[in-house]
C-alpha cells in the first residue's frame, strides 16, 4: 500500500493519522466478507444489545406514576449546566435481600433442570431409534417429531388442560376402567408443569441428539463389541461419549427457554409453582414496576449466560 | 502393475499344515450361506483355515468376501451353515465373546480416546489389573513403533500411524484369529508395500492366524500363505499364490489374478500327457501338457501368461504353439516391455519381455511383423 494517497480533506502528516489507517484497512477488507459479518452484527446490535442496554437503564431507575412509569436517569439543568445522572441500585438490593426472588430463581432453575433431565432421558432413545432406522423411515419419523410445531404452542398447552383436569380425559378413563376411585389431582401441580415443559421442548432435545447420533460411525460400535465390550458397556463407553456435543446442545436448547418459561407455569402450574417468568410478568403487568421487572430480567440473563459459557468452554476442551 | 511382484515367492513357513494329510483345521466353515432378501451374498461356502495361516479372501466388490469376514467376527448371522473356530461352534456366540479380533477397513479408532486408551480398551474389558494392561499396551505400541505417540488422539495421526494403532488394538488381546478387512487399502503404494512385509513378520512372530480380505490381487499374492478367490458369493478357487497364478482352475481366476491371454478352441487330440487344441484365433495348433480330462470336440480355453510367450522376428523352428501378427502397441516399463500383438484373426495378444540388457540394440517397434511362440508346458487348459 505504498502508492496509497489519502482521500482529500483528510489530515496528512508525517505519520498516517488514525483515520487514514482505518481507511486503508477498510479498503483491504474483502467487501463480501465484511458484509457477511456486518449483517448479523447489526442484527444482534439492534435487536439484542440496544434493548439490553435500555432494559439495564430502566433497572437502574425507580418506579413512578408517570408515562413511562419510571424516573428519568439523566436530568439536565440548563440554568447551571449540570447533568445529573441518577442510577439507583435499590432494585438489585431489594432483589437480593428478598427471599421471594431468590426462591423464584432457584425454583425456576430446579424446574428447568429436572425437565431438561427428563427430556434427555426420553429424547435420547427416540433420537437413537430414528438415527438407526432405515433412511426411508427417518424422514417420516423426523417429520413426526416436528409435526407438533404445526399447531400453536398455546393451543397444545391448553389441550393438556383438557387431558389433565379433574374431569379430564385421563381421569375419566382411569375412573371408568376402575383403576382409581377418586380423580387424580394432576393439573395445577408441579407435575403438570414438568409434563408441559418436557412435552413442549422434547423436539429441541431430539433434533440435536439425532444429528450427532446419525453421523456416528456404526463400525465404532462394532469395534467396541469386537474388543469384548457388552452392549451396555459399548453404550456407556462409546455411544454416550460420542453423543456429548448433541447432549450439550439439546440440554442448552431446553434448559435456557425453560428457565424463563411463563406460559406453561401460568396455564398448567398452581399457585405454589414459583417461576421467574411469572414473577417477571407480575412485576410488569400487575405491579407496573418496570424498574424492578427489568432488574429481575437482567439477573436472569446473567444467570443463564453463566451455564452457556461453562458448557461452551467444556465442549471446547472436549475437542482438543 | 508389475508382473515381478506378482511372481514374488510366497512366504514359506516351516510347517505348511494345509498340505498335511489329516491336519485339523483351526477354522472350519461348512456350507455357510448368507442371504440379504433375495440376494445371496455368500452362497454355501465351505473353507478350512489352518493354524498360523495367513489366508487371503480375494474378490471384487460384491463378491461376498466382506460378508464372510463379518460372519466370522459375529456381526452378521449366517442364514445357514456353520462356523467352527478351534472346534467351537460360533452359532450362539456373540461378537464380544468370540476369540476373534478384527482390524476394520476404516480402522474404527475411537475418536474420543487417546492411542493408549484405544489399545487398552479391549484389555480393560477383560478385567485385567491396570498395571498389566499398561504393560501390554506399552509393549504392543512399541512393537508397532507407536510408543512415542501414545498420548495423541486419532485425528492427530497420519493414515499410516492410524493403521498401526488399529493393528495394535486388534492384536493386543492376543486373539486366536485376527480378521483384517482391507488392512492396507487406505495407504499409499510405498507405505503399503512396507507394511505388507511388516504384517507378515508380525504374523510370524505372534503365531496368530490371519484372515485378510482384499480386492488387491498383488496384496494377496505378497501376503498370503493361501488365497481363496471369491466370485458372486462362492469360492472360485483355493490355492497357494504361485499355484493360483500358474494353475488357475477357471477363466475367472486366470483373468482375476494377473494378465492372461485366452484362446477358445476345440479339442482335436487327447493323449496321455498332452492335448492338441485347434484355436481359430491362433495360426497354429496349440499343444498343452497337462492332465485335465476332456473329450474330443469339447470346447476348451487355453490360458497363456504374457511373460511365457517369446516374441521374435525370425520364424520359430516348430509349427506347434506358434502364431504371428503385427505389433500394435509397445510400452516400455523399465524392468520389462509390454507388447500387444494383433494376430491375423484380429485377436490381440499381450506379451511381456524382460529388458535383459541396457541397450538391446534393434528394438521391436510398432507395426513390425513378429512371431510368437511358447512351450507346451506354459499353457493351461481350462474347461470353465
Amino acid at each position: 500500500m505504498s502508492d496509497f494517497t489519502p482521500p482529500q480533506g483528510l489530515p496528512s502528516k508525517g505519520k498516517p493519522s488514525r483515520l487514514v489507517r482505518l481507511w486503508t484497512r477498510l479498503r483491504t477488507i474483502n467487501m463480501g466478507r465484511s458484509a457477511v459479518i456486518t449483517i448479523p452484527s447489526l442484527w444482534l446490535g439492534i435487536f439484542f444489545f440496544i434493548p439490553f442496554l435500555v432494559v439495564f437503564k430502566i433497572s437502574l431507575s425507580e418506579s413512578a406514576i408517570a408515562i413511562p412509569p419510571y424516573t428519568a436517569m439523566f436530568a439536565w439543568n440548563p440554568e447551571d449546566a449540570y447533568l445529573t445522572i441518577k442510577a439507583s441500585f435499590s432494585n438489585y438490593l431489594f432483589l437480593f435481600q428478598n427471599d421471594f426472588y431468590l426462591d423464584a430463581y432457584l425454583s425456576s432453575i430446579r424446574i428447568a433442570a429436572v425437565s431438561t433431565f427428563f427430556t434427555l432421558i426420553i429424547g435420547f432413545p427416540i433420537a437413537y431409534m430414528i438415527a438407526r432406522s432405515k433412511p426411508t423411515m427417518r424422514t417420516l419419523l423426523l417429520s413426526l417429531v416436528i409435526l407438533p410445531f404445526w399447531t400453536s404452542f398455546l393451543l397444545r398447552v391448553y389441550a393438556w388442560i383438557a387431558l389433565l383436569k379433574k374431569n379430564g380425559v385421563i381421569n375419566e378413563f382411569l375412573m371408568s376402567s376402575g383403576l382409581i376411585d377418586h380423580p387424580l389431582i394432576m393439573l395445577q401441580t408441579n407435575f403438570s408443569v414438568y409434563l408441559g415443559i418436557v412435552y413442549t421442548y422434547l423436539p429441541f432435545m431430539i433434533l440435536p441428539l439425532y444429528t450427532t447420533l446419525e453421523k456416528m460411525d456404526i463400525t465404532l460400535l462394532e469395534a467396541s463389541e469386537d474388543l469384548g465390550a457388552k452392549p451396555y458397556q459399548t453404550f456407556f463407553l462409546v455411544t454416550l461419549p460420542l453423543a456429548v456435543p448433541g447432549i450439550v446442545a439439546g440440554c442448552l436448547l431446553v434448559f435456557i427457554p425453560a428457565v424463563g418459561e411463563f406460559v406453561i407455569p401460568s396455564l398448567l402450574g398452581g399457585s405454589n409453582t414459583l417461576m421467574i417468568g411469572r414473577v417477571l410478568w407480575d412485576e410488569f403487568f400487575l405491579n407496573r414496576d418496570w424498574p424492578m421487572a427489568s432488574a429481575v430480567a437482567i439477573v436472569m440473563l446473567v444467570l443463564l449466560v453463566g451455564p452457556i459459557m461453562f458448557m461452551r468452554s467444556r465442549s471446547k476442551r472436549e475437542e482438543v | 502393475m508389475s508382473t515381478s511382484s506378482i511372481l514374488a515367492q510366497p512366504k514359506t513357513i516351516a510347517v505348511s499344515s494345509w498340505r498335511e494329510e489329516g491336519a485339523k483345521p483351526f477354522v472350519q466353515i461348512n456350507q455357510l450361506t448368507k442371504n440379504f432378501g433375495e440376494f445371496s451374498a455368500v452362497n454355501s461356502v465351505s473353507l478350512d483355515i489352518y493354524k498360523n495361516e495367513l489366508f487371503c479372501l480375494l474378490g471384487g466388490s460384491g463378491s461376498g468376501k466382506s460378508t464372510l469376514l463379518r460372519m466370522l467376527a459375529g456381526f452378521e448371522k449366517p442364514t445357514s451353515g456353520q462356523i467352527l473356530i478351534d472346534g467351537v461352534d460360533m452359532a450362539n456366540i456373540q461378537p464380544w465373546e468370540r476369540p476373534v479380533n478384527m482390524m476394520f477397513q476404516s480402522y474404527a479408532l475411537f475418536p474420543h480416546l487417546t492411542v493408549e486408551a484405544n489399545v487398552a480398551f479391549g484389555l480393560r474389558r477383560e478385567g485385567l489389573k491396570s498395571s498389566d494392561v499398561k504393560k501390554r499396551v506399552v509393549d504392543m505400541l512399541d512393537m508397532v513403533q507407536m510408543g512415542h505417540l501414545a498420548k495423541r488422539k486419532p485425528h492427530m495421526l497420519s493414515g499410516g500411524q492410524r493403521q498401526r494403532v488399529a493393528l495394535a488394538r486388534s492384536l493386543v488381546k492376543r486373539p486366536k484369529l485376527l480378521l483384517l478387512d482391507e488392512p492396507l487399502g487406505a495407504l499409499d503404494k510405498k507405505l503399503r508395500e512396507e507394511t505388507q512385509f511388516e504384517l507378515i513378520n508380525i504374523q510370524d512372530e505372534l503365531g496368530v492366524t490371519f484372515v485378510v480380505v482384499t480386492h488387491d490381487q498383488e496384496e494377496a499374492m505378497t501376503l498370503a500363505t493361501r488365497i481363496g478367490v471369491m466370485d458372486q458369493g462362492i469360492i472360485a478357487q483355493i490355492a497357494e499364490p504361485h499355484q493360483m497364478y500358474e494353475y488357475p482352475n477357471s477363466r475367472f481366476v486366470a483373468e482375476f489374478i494377473g494378465n492372461v491371454n485366452l484362446f477358445e478352441g476345440t479339442v482335436m487330440g487327447d493323449e496321455r500327457d498332452s492335448v492338441t487344441i485347434h484355436c481359430p484365433d491362433s495360426n497354429s495348433m496349440i499343444q498343452a501338457n497337462h492332465g485335465i480330462s476332456c473329450a474330443p470336440n469339447q470346447t476348451v480355453y487355453v490360458a497363456i501368461r504374457p511373460e511365457k510367450i517369446r516374441i521374435s522376428r525370425e520364424k520359430p523352428g516348430t509349427d506347434i504353439n506358434t502364431s504371428y501378427g503385427v505389433i500394435s502397441e509397445v510400452a516400455y516399463m523399465g524392468s520389462q516391455s509390454i507388447f500387444k500383438v494383433r494376430l491375423t484373426s484380429g485377436k490381440e495378444i499381450r506379451v511381456t519381455q524382460p529388458n535383459f540388457a541396457r541397450d538391446m540394440g534393434d528394438r521391436l517397434t510398432w507395426e513390425e511383423a513378429v512371431y510368437l511362440s511358447w512351450d507346451a508346458d506354459s499353457s493351461v487348459v481350462l474347461i470353465s
